[in-house]
């Protein structure tokens, strides 16, 4: 074991994928000589060849077609696209193509892409660097959508990730890079150092795909998140004195329902929590989901705490971010019928 | 024939140069001490580029921008006070605190908007271009991008659009070398970028983005076959940024050598010079003109440094008519 943050995490996955497998390689915007601008690919070019990590001009089209290209033709490409907020001119080329080759062929081919991104705010990064677009692709049929939110998770759920033959977007929160945030910007940043989940195996383990964790159980009220929010949940949680039971989704599509409607069947309450933007996101899904399996066992209706319907303000960065007491507040709302 | 700027215009371009220069020292020094909510992307070192050219704009005419934008959104006319007070994302500020450096837009003075999006302008120049010409209105649209731009398909869309219907557009290449931390050579196989224009059927120049007067000759040119409706151009400015990608201090991939060698080519000592040997400014009157300048740019901040934060409510406002 060794004490990592996520980005060394992201690093070790990918630094012992491509030691275990000569088809799978790195490409994307300043990956290789610089090591990428959070630095997830630091020393892999110098470590495994120009060949194998390459440096790409800024065309993120270009990026991701090149990896169903590479893909479809026995590689294993992990393509980096420097922010989620970058993503938008590679969508026609995830969308029309890469999500539907199985199935447009008959599972005759496909292209095992994972396309790593980082995403999120709280970084000041306002409105093309702090985007959480995951909602845009879990409605995609055809990819699957990974989202983790620590370092023990990130490794090994990106070792599956590239071993998976379904193409996948794996979304990085970027805020919680170098440590758990929750959700309060006043606190000194927290390090990875000494957290349970900063402790990784510099060894090859995997996460399965589609399931997710309880991060904390509990009996009072069932609390989804992931990415960055599981810490304000966590944190939230703490604060509130509420016996909920918290779940880290880990993998968005395809969604561990039987680990969600377990939960919510017993604690017969929910609040789903994201980053992302309201209206017609991943946690309307959610609910869905969730009353389609619960409706029975629902004392109450079910709760969302997300990001307001706007662009990602420059201003008001702290209001725009669903931060803890909104998150107490929506528990105590499940909580109040 | 070569157009020059007469006198008072090359002393109204340096002062231009100078605010410009000493807008991105403050914010720069403003970004490492976190005065400064995120990113910002210094334009010193390519002050030319931006004067040489918005100097020969009328005000309606219009340009976009990109990341690297507060020298263009200066040379255009824009406030440096309420330039800062973007930046620090108060009221007052251009975009009201929404935008962020990487977002001034000003439509009262041709503003289109700075860009956070890689090859995010270049389209929308287009779409400029053609309501000057369905307008009849003689005016101009300028696309100022960088060489990492050029390998966006958004881009390669936009000249082929402007060259189809010959509209009236300037896009203005300013190659300083790197697309974010990555070398020009590193992302391309050709070097002359202005040799692309080839591939669209439209005039392609490469001139020397240090030299004021180069960029203002070859502008000049341009701006006038835009108006005479005579076609776009793609005008390749060869420059550096004197600082990283991002603010002044990150680690910085590119060759110490290689950085003090554009540093003596820097465009306002160049121009500075130059003015000298003509006499058009002594040495004293050009100390003076930076030193007024600096206490302008000292001034805009504190103005920035009082104004108020945007009230809460108005996060939800604006997403819709």
């Amino acid at each position: 074991m060794a004490s990592m943050n996520m980005v060394q995490a992201i690093n070790s996955a990918l630094d012992i994928t491509m030691e275990r497998d000569q088809n799978v390689l790195c490409l994307g915007e300043d990956v290789g000589y610089f090591g990428g601008v959070f630095r997830c690919t630091a020393g892999l070019q110098e470590k495994h060849g120009q060949h194998r990590v390459l440096d790409t001009p800024i065309a993120e089209a270009g990026i991701v077609a090149a990896a169903i290209g590479m893909g479809v033709n026995g590689l294993r490409p992990v393509a980096e696209i420097q922010f989620a907020d970058y993503i938008y001119p590679a969508f026609d080329q995830i969308v029309s193509e890469l999500a539907r080759l199985r199935y447009r062929s008959s599972g005759e081919f496909y292209a095992p892409v994972t396309i790593r991104s980082p995403c999120g705010g709280g970084i000041r990064g306002g409105q093309t660097h702090s985007q959480s677009p995951e909602g845009i692709f879990t409605h995609v049929c055809g990819l699957k959508v990974v989202m983790p939110s620590n370092p023990y998770d990130a490794k090994g759920l990106l070792i599956s990730a590239i071993e998976d033959d379904d193409p996948i977007i794996y979304f990085e929160p970027k805020r919680c890079y170098n440590g758990p945030f929750d959700g309060d910007p006043d606190k000194a940043a927290q390090s990875w150092n000494g957290h349970p989940k900063g402790e990784v195996p510099e060894v090859y383990y995997t996460i399965p795909i589609g399931e997710a964790a309880i991060v904390r159980p509990g009996s009072a009220v069932t609390v989804l998140t992931y990415g960055t929010m599981v810490h304000v949940a966590e944190a939230a949680i703490e604060r509130s004195d509420i016996d909920a039971e918290q779940i880290d989704l880990r993998t968005l599509l395809p969604l561990d329902l039987e680990a969600v409607a377990e939960s919510v069947q017993k604690t017969r309450r929910c609040v789903v929590v994201h980053e992302a933007t309201r209206t017609g996101g991943y946690g309307a899904e959610l609910v869905a989901d969730v009353q389609e399996e619960c409706f029975w066992h629902l004392e109450a209706p079910i709760q969302r705490v997300t990001g307001w319907d706007t662009p990602y303000p420059h201003a008001f960065e702290w209001d725009y971010f669903p931060g803890q007491d909104r998150i107490i507040a929506a528990m105590r709302c499940a909580l109040e019928v | 024939m070569n157009r020059y700027p007469d006198d008072e215009q090359l002393l109204s371009i340096y002062r231009t140069m100078v605010t410009i220069r000493e807008f991105e020292e403050a914010a720069g020094r403003m970004a490492e001490q976190a005065q400064i909510p995120g990113a910002v992307h210094l334009y010193a070192g390519q002050e030319a580029i931006a004067a040489g050219i918005c100097t020969q704009l009328r005000q309606s005419d219009t340009i976009t921008s990109n990341h690297r934008g507060h020298g263009h959104c200066i040379a255009k006319g824009g406030d440096v006070r309420l330039m800062f007070a973007e930046l620090l994302g108060r009221a007052s500020g251009y975009c009201r605190g929404k935008g962020g450096s990487m977002h001034i837009a000003d439509l009262d003075i041709g503003i289109l908007g700075a860009n956070g999006i890689v090859g995010g302008g270049p389209p929308i120049a287009i779409g400029a271009a053609f309501a000057a010409q369905y307008n009849g209105s003689g005016g101009v649209s300028v696309c100022f991008s960088g060489d990492g731009s050029t390998n966006e398909g958004t881009w390669h869309e936009a000249l082929n659009y402007a060259a189809l219907f010959k509209l009236p557009a300037v896009f203005v290449v300013e190659n300083n070398h790197y697309g974010e931390f990555t070398s020009q050579e590193g992302q391309g196989a050709i070097s002359r970028l202005s040799n692309r224009a080839a591939s669209y059927g439209i005039l392609g120049v490469t001139v020397d983005g240090q030299d004021l007067l180069a960029v203002y000759d070859a502008a000049a040119e341009a701006i006038e076959r835009a108006r005479a409706g005579e076609g776009p151009t793609l005008l390749e400015c060869d420059t550096y940024r004197f600082y990283n990608h991002t603010g002044r201090s990150e680690r910085d991939p590119r060759p110490e050598e290689e950085r003090a060698k554009w540093r003596e080519r820097d465009p306002l000592k160049l121009l500075r010079e130059k003015m000298e040997e003509r006499s058009i400014l002594s040495a004293e009157a050009a100390d003076e003109i930076t030193a007024e300048i600096q206490g302008q740019i000292e001034a805009a901040v504190a103005f920035a440094k009082e104004e108020p934060f945007p009230d809460p409510s108005e996060l939800l406002t604006d997403v819709y008519s």
